[in-house]
C-alpha cells in the first residue's frame, strides 16, 4: 500500500521570485552606452619631428573657437553647413586641384576605386564647449556615413548598414574616416 | 434526485496561483539578460549631449568609463561646483588616469588589453579644457580607442 506523500506548498516560490525579481530591478541598470566612436593618435616621440608628409591640399581645417564659432578651411560656416563642406572636400566631384588628390586603388569586391587621401584636422580651444565640440564631431561622422552610404547605394544598391560583411569592408576601405584631433589651443584663455 | 441538490452558498473555487512563479521567473530571466549589473556610483552629475550618429558600446567588459562633470548635489558643499574627473569611485586629476589605465588594463586578459575602450561621460556643458587633458594623458597611457558618450538626439534641426 503506497503511502501518500504530501506535496510541498510552493504558494512561497512566487514571493522568492519576487525577491530576486526585486534585488535585479535594483542592482542593475537597462541604459545601453552608446556614443562617436574615435581613435586618438599615438602621442608623438619627443625626440622625433613629425614628418609632415601630408600635402597642403589633403588637409581640411577644422577649428571650433572658444566662442563655439566654427571654421572650415578658412572660412566662418554654421554648424549646418558643415556636413556638405566636408562631403564636398572629400569627395573633391570636380578633381579640383585645391582639394584631395584621389589614389587609384584596387579593393576587392568593389573593383577600381579613387580613394580620397583626405584628412580632417579638428581643431578646439579650451574654451569650446563640450557640446558644440561634440556636435560637430557628430557632422563629420556623419559626413563619412553618408559618402559610404552613397557609395553603397550606387555599387550595391543598399544601404552601408544593410551590406554583408565583404562589402562593408571594401566601403570602409574605399572610404576611410580620417579625422585627426590636433593639439588644442588656448586663445580663449580659460 | 441528489444531484440536483444545492447547498445554501456555493464556493467560489480559488484562482489558481501555481503559475504566478512561473510568470515571475520569466520576468525575472528577461531583467537579467537585458540589464547590466551598476557598478560604480556617479559622483557627478550629468547630462549627455546628443548626437544622431551614435554606435552602441559593443562590449561592455572592454569598456572603461572616465566621468567627467560638476559634483553631484550632495556633494557641491564638500567640493564645489567646478567640473571634475571620476575614476572608479573618487574625484581624481588627470595626471592620475595613467595608473588608472594601467589598473583597467591589469583587469583584463592578455589578449583583449590592446582592444580598451575608454568611454568619456562628459556632461555637455563642461569647457574642452578638462576634457583635453583628460585626451592627452590618454594619449599618454597609450589608451586610443575612445568613446564620446552621447545619447540619441536629433542633431540641429
Amino acid at each position: 500500500m503506497a503511502r501518500k506523500v504530501p506535496e510541498i506548498n510552493a504558494s512561497s516560490t512566487a514571493d522568492i521570485a519576487f525577491l530576486l525579481l526585486i534585488f535585479f530591478l535594483v542592482a542593475t541598470t537597462m541604459n545601453v552606452d552608446s556614443g562617436i566612436r574615435r581613435q586618438l593618435p599615438p602621442m608623438p616621440d619627443e625626440n622625433e619631428i613629425e614628418a609632415l608628409d601630408i600635402n597642403r591640399r589633403n588637409i581640411l581645417l577644422v577649428f571650433v573657437n572658444a566662442s563655439d564659432n566654427i571654421m572650415v578651411g578658412g572660412q566662418l560656416l554654421d554648424i549646418t553647413q558643415v556636413k556638405d563642406r566636408v562631403k564636398e572636400f572629400i569627395s573633391n566631384p570636380t578633381n579640383d586641384p585645391n582639394k584631395p588628390e584621389k589614389v587609384a586603388t584596387d579593393i576587392e569586391n568593389l573593383g577600381n576605386y579613387s580613394v580620397s587621401r583626405g584628412v580632417i584636422s579638428l581643431t578646439n580651444d579650451r574654451g569650446t564647449s563640450y557640446n558644440m565640440y561634440v556636435m560637430v564631431q557628430n557632422e563629420l561622422t556623419r559626413a563619412f556615413n553618408e559618402l559610404r552610404d552613397e557609395l553603397s547605394q550606387r555599387r550595391f544598391d543598399r544601404k552601408f548598414s544593410e551590406l554583408n560583411e565583404d562589402q562593408a569592408k571594401a566601403v570602409t576601405e574605399a572610404i576611410p574616416v580620417k579625422i585627426s584631433e590636433a593639439e588644442p589651443r588656448n586663445s580663449g584663455g580659460i | 434526485m441528489a444531484q440536483f441538490r444545492s447547498k445554501g452558498k456555493k464556493d467560489v473555487p480559488g484562482i489558481s496561483t501555481s503559475s504566478l512563479p512561473d510568470i515571475i521567473f520569466m520576468l525575472l530571466f528577461f531583467f537579467m539578460v537585458s540589464t547590466t549589473m551598476r557598478e560604480q556610483e556617479v559622483l557627478i552629475q550629468y547630462t549627455l549631449p546628443t548626437a544622431t550618429e551614435i554606435q552602441k558600446l559593443e562590449n561592455k567588459s572592454l569598456a572603461s568609463f572616465i566621468y567627467i562633470g560638476s559634483p553631484a548635489p550632495h556633494l557641491v558643499g564638500m567640493f564645489g561646483t567646478s567640473p571634475r574627473i571620476q575614476l572608479n569611485d573618487s574625484f581624481r586629476t588627470a595626471p592620475e588616469i595613467g595608473q588608472f589605465i594601467a589598473a583597467e588594463r591589469d583587469k583584463l586578459a592578455e589578449r583583449d588589453r590592446p582592444l580598451l575602450t575608454v568611454t568619456l561621460k562628459a556632461d555637455q556643458n563642461v569647457r574642452m579644457g578638462i576634457i583635453t587633458d583628460v585626451k592627452q594623458e590618454l594619449r599618454k597611457a597609450s589608451a586610443l580607442r575612445i568613446v564620446y558618450a552621447a545619447s540619441q538626439g536629433r542633431g540641429y534641426e
